[in-house]
């Protein structure tokens, strides 16, 4: 039972860890109605931007600030470059363009800092923490705090500042919003740097992990599976839906891995979220459409 | 006036049907196959068969088979290289396990596994829209080649799971020289091809493009979807698997399950997102294009001196050139090579009159 | 026109509300053979939603659907095409990749026998049917005087004509219902007339009953031989155009000195 446990609850934290990168996704989704494949290229461009400058002798923060920055204009180029001239188009269209933004954002980063891989130290031994018979790691329960500290800030952002309650207003009805004078471009940049902002500590994060190499930007597909099951248009569904992934794909690689030969957690969560789709289509906390004709 | 089309009027509906109206498109589609079947094979050396054409051809008809579903019937896919996989792995272990069993019927067969499966996966499209659907496709991109990885029976207990050609001989013709693995792809590609072509211009290629333009309207006017959505998997399924097939047996020789990993997926959609979705031609036009632009930049990055460019650089470089086209098909074409072409060849048309 | 005795369509007691918002209320009324039925009312009175109901794209909580003899408690879309209901839609809803004749060959789907094999090789009655199929399309086209513009997408095209070419694609599935939803919407007067000139041709030529939702009341009472009113999802008035006219309900509902 203790092994249950502690499988479970290793999977819990795993799956914050999905559920950050899943974050990115939900924001710009709620935002500009655009499926951003690129949010995995975005994780990786921040954390190689980071770890590039802290090898240069640059501090922490300083370096913090300048990544920072430099998603900033990230989001920029992509509205003037990308969103802007695609107004209007379909979904799978924009969908299509952000796939070529991952390319962009991938080959852009690794042709300025290297493909090398970078270890990445933030201060926080990866031990396990006992909690009476319990083995839990400490990097993982940080992870979870950062996690915790991240959504706070985020709900703070949209329920107490102007361009959180324009990006909510975007969000809910987007020829209103703009009727009543809020300017679309500039929700799409403040929403699109956000993600930057997620992305950068994802980065850190799981760049902690797995050290700081082109498979960060394959967290994208952890992502998917957890917005299926939390639906799309909701942090809260994306962190529950990250909490479901990281459990059931935990127990299923310890429980069900022996009799399949192991190596099943790549795919289990999509079969997972296929099933999801028919039986449960818009997520657990997604709002199904009705079509007006 | 080159292409003049004084006094080519259609008198019945049939000539309507044809593949194409105007006598110069059929005579110039004509030399081009002649030119293909029985020059190209006298005039080509091995580099150009192994390295250029097999592969164009090949990469043609997987961008056919992914332009079928997402072209045409509207829905997006990011498995086709997991259909690719189970094609070739199914053909192997037709023409393997099965004494005696032609080269051609062990492709189709191995078709029409990748597009029984192709459906399993297409079933969730009964109930959700849109990118919704790439869950489920990258559902088939992970599941499949893990499970031929696996499960060494896929492979016949092949240690690293890699799978050979199977002798490639159709009506006792020995085909396994560079030429003859081009006449056998050629072949094949054409003929789908104009099969795609007739399909795409039926009943069911109308319901395709009605379900992808507005299928709530599509129902009402009584198009089955389901069956409709499901044929449209099937088919492209069938297709991606004879060209998994193919990549395997006339233009690789040997190949593993990371072959057909999502890399080749999009690569795949990258070919109709560049020449033209809701198109046959472009599919052509897109692969050429995606065969040739590498080795048009590498040979430019040759020419700088002193190897300033690295070949870990300029796969970065590579990446972000097919980005940025993508996003500029994207805003610029979105009907790709293809639509570029009609262009010019309006253009042709016209000649020498300007209006 | 002699009309039989048996309503081609009959809607009993129907009610429909989203997430509890009623959106049709209790609503009963009959069409008969071979006549111009208008639903008239305010917006959001719920026309639209009727329309849907009885083609099958809403499932209505309570009530039946009676078509053509047969009781349903639910329509699908595909069996309502099946028995010969073809509609419209309020926001034009083409096909807008394909051509006005691709989309008019849409509208015959139901009336194709050969498989999608035979059609792909060319083989047996595909081609047969094929000419059949076009002949059939092209006799629409000519009878809504779209000859011009066969081979262009839909997309391309004026408004107008646009909601045109969605009439011949419902027109090519030779219906016995058709359903008409705002179908001269944003259009002005000399389109009307033309349009309700389409309306009753198609009536009194093939003998389609025809339910039309209209605004402009002008038209409805020169066209339709029977009006029901709609109002709040209820139905307040239901009767021969003169007699509607007259009901204090309707002039109260549409003059709005009832609230």
């Amino acid at each position: 039972m203790d092994f249950f446990l502690e499988v479970l609850i290793g999977g819990l934290l795993a799956g914050v860890m999905y559920s950050l990168v899943a974050i990115g996704f939900v924001l710009i989704y709620k935002a500009s109605g655009v499926f951003n494949f690129a949010q995995g290229a975005m994780v990786l461009f921040a954390a190689l931007t980071f770890v590039s400058l802290g090898e240069r002798g640059v501090p922490f923060w300083i370096a913090f600030l300048v990544t920072l920055a430099t998603m900033l204009l990230l989001a920029l180029a992509v509205e003037r470059l990308v969103l802007r001239p695609l107004v209007n188009r379909s979904p799978i269209t924009l969908f299509m363009a952000t796939l070529g933004l991952a390319y962009i954002t991938e080959g852009a980063a690794q042709a300025l800092w290297g493909a090398q891989v970078h270890g990445l130290d933030l201060g926080i031994e990866d031990v396990p923490l006992d909690f009476g018979g319990l083995l839990i790691s400490q990097f993982d329960l940080f992870a979870a705090g950062m996690a915790a500290t991240l959504v706070l800030v985020l709900s703070l952002l949209f329920n107490k500042t102007r361009i959180g309650l324009s990006l909510r207003a975007v969000a809910d009805d987007t020829l209103a919003a703009q009727a009543i004078g809020i300017r679309l471009s500039r929700v799409w940049v403040a929403v699109w740097a956000v993600a930057g902002l997620v992305a950068l500590i994802t980065g850190l994060l799981w760049g902690a992990r797995l050290g700081v190499q082109f498979s960060l930007s394959l967290v994208v597909l952890k992502a998917l599976p957890v917005l299926i099951v939390g639906g799309f248009s909701s942090v809260g569904g994306a962190i529950v839906g990250g909490l479901i992934v990281g459990a059931s794909e935990k127990l299923a690689e310890i429980y069900a891995g022996p009799l399949l030969g192991g190596g099943i957690e790549n795919w289990f969560p999509y079969v997972l979220a296929m099933l999801f789709l028919l039986v449960r289509p818009a997520g657990l906390f997604g709002e199904r459409a009705i079509d007006r004709v | 006036m080159l292409y003049s089309e004084t006094g080519q009027f259609s008198t019945h509906y049939a000539a309507d049907r044809r593949l194409f109206r105007l006598r110069q498109d059929r005579l110039g589609l004509g030399l081009l196959l002649a030119f293909a079947f029985a020059a190209v094979p006298q005039i080509g050396n091995d580099y150009w068969f192994s390295a250029i054409l097999i592969p164009f051809l090949v990469l043609s008809l997987a961008g056919l088979g992914l332009n079928l579903l997402t072209g045409y019937a509207g829905q997006l896919s990011l498995g086709s290289a997991a259909f690719m996989a189970a094609g070739a792995f199914a053909a192997y272990n037709f023409l393997l396990r099965i004494e005696g069993l032609p080269l051609l019927a062990g492709l189709a067969l191995g078709g029409l596994v990748a597009a029984l499966l192709s459906v399993a996966f297409g079933l969730p499209s009964l109930r959700i829209k849109g990118f919704y659907l790439i869950v489920s496709t990258l559902a088939a991109q992970f599941l499949l080649p893990w499970a031929l990885v696996k499960f060494g029976w896929f492979s016949n207990y092949n240690a690293s799971g890699v799978i050979g050609a199977p002798p490639l001989e159709v009506c006792g013709l020995d085909l396994a020289s560079p030429a003859g693995r081009y006449v056998l792809t050629l072949g094949i590609v054409v003929a789908l091809a104009f099969l795609a072509r007739n399909i795409v211009h039926s009943e069911l290629g109308r319901n395709w493009m009605a379900v992808r333009d507005m299928d709530t309207a599509a129902a009402v006017i009584g198009i089955p979807l389901a069956k409709t959505k499901l044929l449209a998997f099937a088919i492209s399924g069938f297709y991606l698997g004879v060209a998994g097939a193919l990549w395997a047996f006339t233009y690789l020789g040997t190949v593993e399950p990371h072959g057909f990993d999502l890399t080749r997926s999009f690569q795949v959609l990258f070919i109709i997102i560049i020449g033209g979705m809701g198109s046959i031609l472009g599919n052509f036009l897109g692969a050429a294009f995606i065969v040739l632009f590498p080795l048009l930049l590498s040979n430019l990055a040759g020419l700088v001196p002193g190897g300033l460019i690295d070949p870990g650089q300029l796969e970065n470089i590579q990446k972000m050139i097919f980005g940025a086209l993508i996003v500029v098909f994207l805003i610029r074409e979105p009907e790709g090579l293809a639509r570029l072409w009609q262009h010019f060849r309006a253009r042709v048309r016209r000649w020498p009159l300007r209006y | 026109m002699s009309l039989s005795a048996a309503p081609l369509l009959e809607l009993d007691r129907i009610s429909l509300s989203f997430k509890g918002v009623k959106a049709i209320t209790d609503i009963s009324f009959a069409v008969a053979r071979g006549e111009i039925c208008a639903l008239i009312g305010p917006n959001g009175a719920g026309k639209s939603s009727l329309l849907n109901v009885i083609n099958g794209v809403y499932q209505a909580q309570q009530g039946r659907v009676c078509f053509d003899g047969e009781v349903r408690r639910h329509m699908r879309p595909h069996h309502a095409a099946e028995r010969g209901i073809a509609r419209t839609f309020q926001n034009i809803a083409l096909f807008k990749g394909m051509t006005v004749l691709d989309n008019v060959l849409t509208g015959r789907n139901l009336k194709r026998r050969s498989s999608w094999i035979e059609q792909a090789l060319g083989i047996g009655r595909a081609h047969r049917e094929d000419d059949v199929q076009r002949r059939r399309a092209e006799e629409v086209i000519a009878f809504l005087n779209i000859q011009a513009w066969r081979q262009s997408p839909v997309g391309t095209l004026p408004y107008g004509l646009q909601k045109r070419v969605e009439l011949a694609r419902a027109l090519a599935a030779e219906p016995k219902l058709l359903l008409l939803d705002e179908p001269m919407a944003g259009m002005n007067a000399s389109e009307k007339k033309e349009m309700s000139r389409f309306i009753v041709e198609i009536n009194r030529e093939f003998g389609t009953t025809v339910v039309l939702i209209e605004h402009d009341i002008g038209v409805v009472m020169g066209i339709s031989s029977h009006v029901v009113v709609l109002d709040y999802g209820r139905k307040i008035g239901d009767g021969p155009p003169d007699e509607v006219r007259a009901n204090p309900e309707v002039i109260a509902a549409y003059l709005g000195t009832r609230h």
